[in-house]
């Protein structure tokens, strides 16, 4: 690629050599300074090359994490491997995405009963796509409960959470109850009627629960009643809390996908290759 | 799993991934394809079905209907089915409590060696029936008329005797066209063609035994009062 010239005043550009004035008759000497200057040329464009070669290098030599890498980029996923094992890294997707547009529904979002309704009024009517963005959380977080469903069925229906891999099962239970509860908490911060309300009883619902349920309704309410401090309470909780906990816990996840490795479908059986049969025999 | 199933199954599934293909490029490719998918599908739901914002929140009403996301609407129905206040605790927390403790426990639960679908006929149709059961209760609730909501089309000088009847909890007891429960209040869909007006007043003042008397309503707010009263004698 070449890179474009700065634009320079007339004054400070070099002149072009007269015709005439230049060194005559030494055609040799002045080839010999073009090759010259190409063999240059090379040699900075070779260096160039190498520059992310050697970032690299220098962070592989400091972290160690190529091994690591290519442990993870190159495992083998068993025979089968099929669409229906896609659900997982599908749910972490939209998961990221109802972080990306979180970050950015935050910037505006002012958790203040009083400013609550009219920031997400601003975001909708007067922030630069703030529809849109808004939009994409709200249905991002139905698309992400959806997905944690199939993605748990599917694990269900093909015996992926039998040994060895229940624990991992289990911690994908955490974070479906995590989910809900991220749904839960969320669906006050509109503030509008039908937020408020249904937060409301959802806390008396909380509240009904027999030994923990009236403790849990307090904390989530920060007393008996609804005050300024629910809302945010509530925000810390969406957005702080419940997050951390979820990306956590998707660590772990992922730590014991790789570990273990994906089940393969139950339908197929491992097939007896020539080569170790005759090695058994 | 005793530890010679166990044993089996983990050589068994190293033959399998030895045959397997590696995760770069082949499963990152249909990940990949399938974020875009996802992306697509909540930009597309963003765009056309929007986020709606409703009336701004306010605590003093109490008039408003909430109803949850629609992937609570199983709980909101199965609170429904379960009338009796001494025992919706079982249908509020007992019930999702229950299920999310057998969810964890699963695994603990169904140890067999077996994996394929087919041949766990048990888990296949529970699993089946929980999908079935979730699924009808989300339907039920999401076609149900939310407690307190009167979907009765009246005139518009009744719209606000309308919105009494239905933040007072009448549907408790009694029918108001499609919403409210049958018993063991008489249907007043048609009250106002048994009932001449002053006799409905005077019903709601001093009712018969479980109903709650009105009588507050009447000396706090008698215009409310008078507004009930109007839209139970309009209905005929």
């Amino acid at each position: 690629m070449r890179i474009p010239k700065p634009p320079v005043p007339n004054a400070l550009k070099r002149r072009p050599p007269r015709p005439g004035s230049r060194p005559a008759g030494n055609g040799r000497a002045a080839a010999a300074a073009a090759a010259d200057k190409e063999l240059r040329r090379q040699e900075a464009l070779e260096q160039a090359a190498e520059v992310p070669i050697s970032v690299v290098g220098w962070l592989d030599e400091r972290t160690g994490a190529s091994p690591f890498l290519r442990a993870m980029l190159y495992r083998k996923t068993p025979r089968g491997t099929n669409w229906y094992y896609t659900l997982g890294s599908a749910t972490l997707f939209a998961f990221l995405s109802q972080a990306v547009t979180g970050v950015f529904l935050a910037m505006y979002y002012d958790p203040s009963p009083s400013n609550a309704y009219n920031s997400v009024r601003h975001i909708i009517n007067e922030v630069w796509l703030g529809e849109l963005v808004r939009g994409m959380h709200r249905w991002g977080a139905t698309v992400m409960v959806v997905l944690i469903f199939l993605h748990m069925g599917r694990t269900f229906f093909f015996g992926a959470y039998k040994y060895p891999r229940e624990l991992n099962w289990v911690v994908g239970v955490v974070l479906l109850i995590l989910t809900m509860a991220m749904a839960f908490t969320g669906y006050l911060l509109p503030f509008d009627q039908r937020s408020f309300w249904a937060t409301v009883v959802g806390v008396n619902i909380n509240a009904s629960g027999p030994l923990l349920g009236p403790y849990l309704a307090d904390f989530l309410r920060a007393g008996p009643e609804f005050t300024a401090t629910t809302l945010s309470r509530f925000y810390a909780i969406h957005m702080l809390l419940i997050p951390g906990l979820i990306a956590a816990l998707i660590g772990a996840h992922l730590y014991l996908v790789v570990k273990l490795g994906t089940t393969a479908p139950p339908w197929l059986k491992a097939e007896k290759r020539r080569e170790l049969a005759r090695e058994e025999i | 799993m005793d530890a010679r199933q166990k044993e089996q199954y983990l050589r068994e599934y190293s033959i399998m991934k030895s045959e397997g293909k590696p995760f770069f490029p082949y499963a990152v490719l249909k990940d990949s394809v399938m974020a875009c998918i996802v992306l697509a599908v909540i930009i597309l739901m963003a765009v056309i079905l929007g986020a709606e914002l409703g009336p701004k929140a306010d605590p003093t009403t109490t008039s408003y209907v909430p109803r949850p996301e629609w992937y609570f609407f199983f709980l909101f129905e199965l609170l429904r089915i379960i009338k009796p206040p001494s025992i919706v605790f079982i249908a509020t927390v007992g019930v999702p409590t229950v299920c999310m403790i057998l969810l964890i426990l699963l695994p603990f639960i169904d140890r067999g060696p077996e994996r394929n679908p087919l041949r766990r006929p048990i888990a296949t149709t529970a699993g089946i029936t929980v999908i079935a059961a979730m699924a009808y209760l989300t339907i039920e609730g999401a076609l149900a008329e939310a407690p307190g909501q009167i979907s009765l089309k009246v005139p518009p000088r009744y719209e606000a005797g309308k919105l009494v009847a239905a933040s007072s909890g009448c549907q408790g007891c009694h029918k108001i066209g499609e919403a409210g429960n049958a018993g063991p209040g008489p249907d007043l869909t048609h009250i106002g063609s048994r009932l001449p007006r002053q006799a409905i007043a005077r019903t709601l003042i001093n009712p018969t035994a479980p109903m709650p008397s009105f009588a507050a309503l009447k000396q706090q707010d008698p215009q409310k009062f008078n507004e009930l009263v109007n839209f139970l004698s309009s209905l005929r």
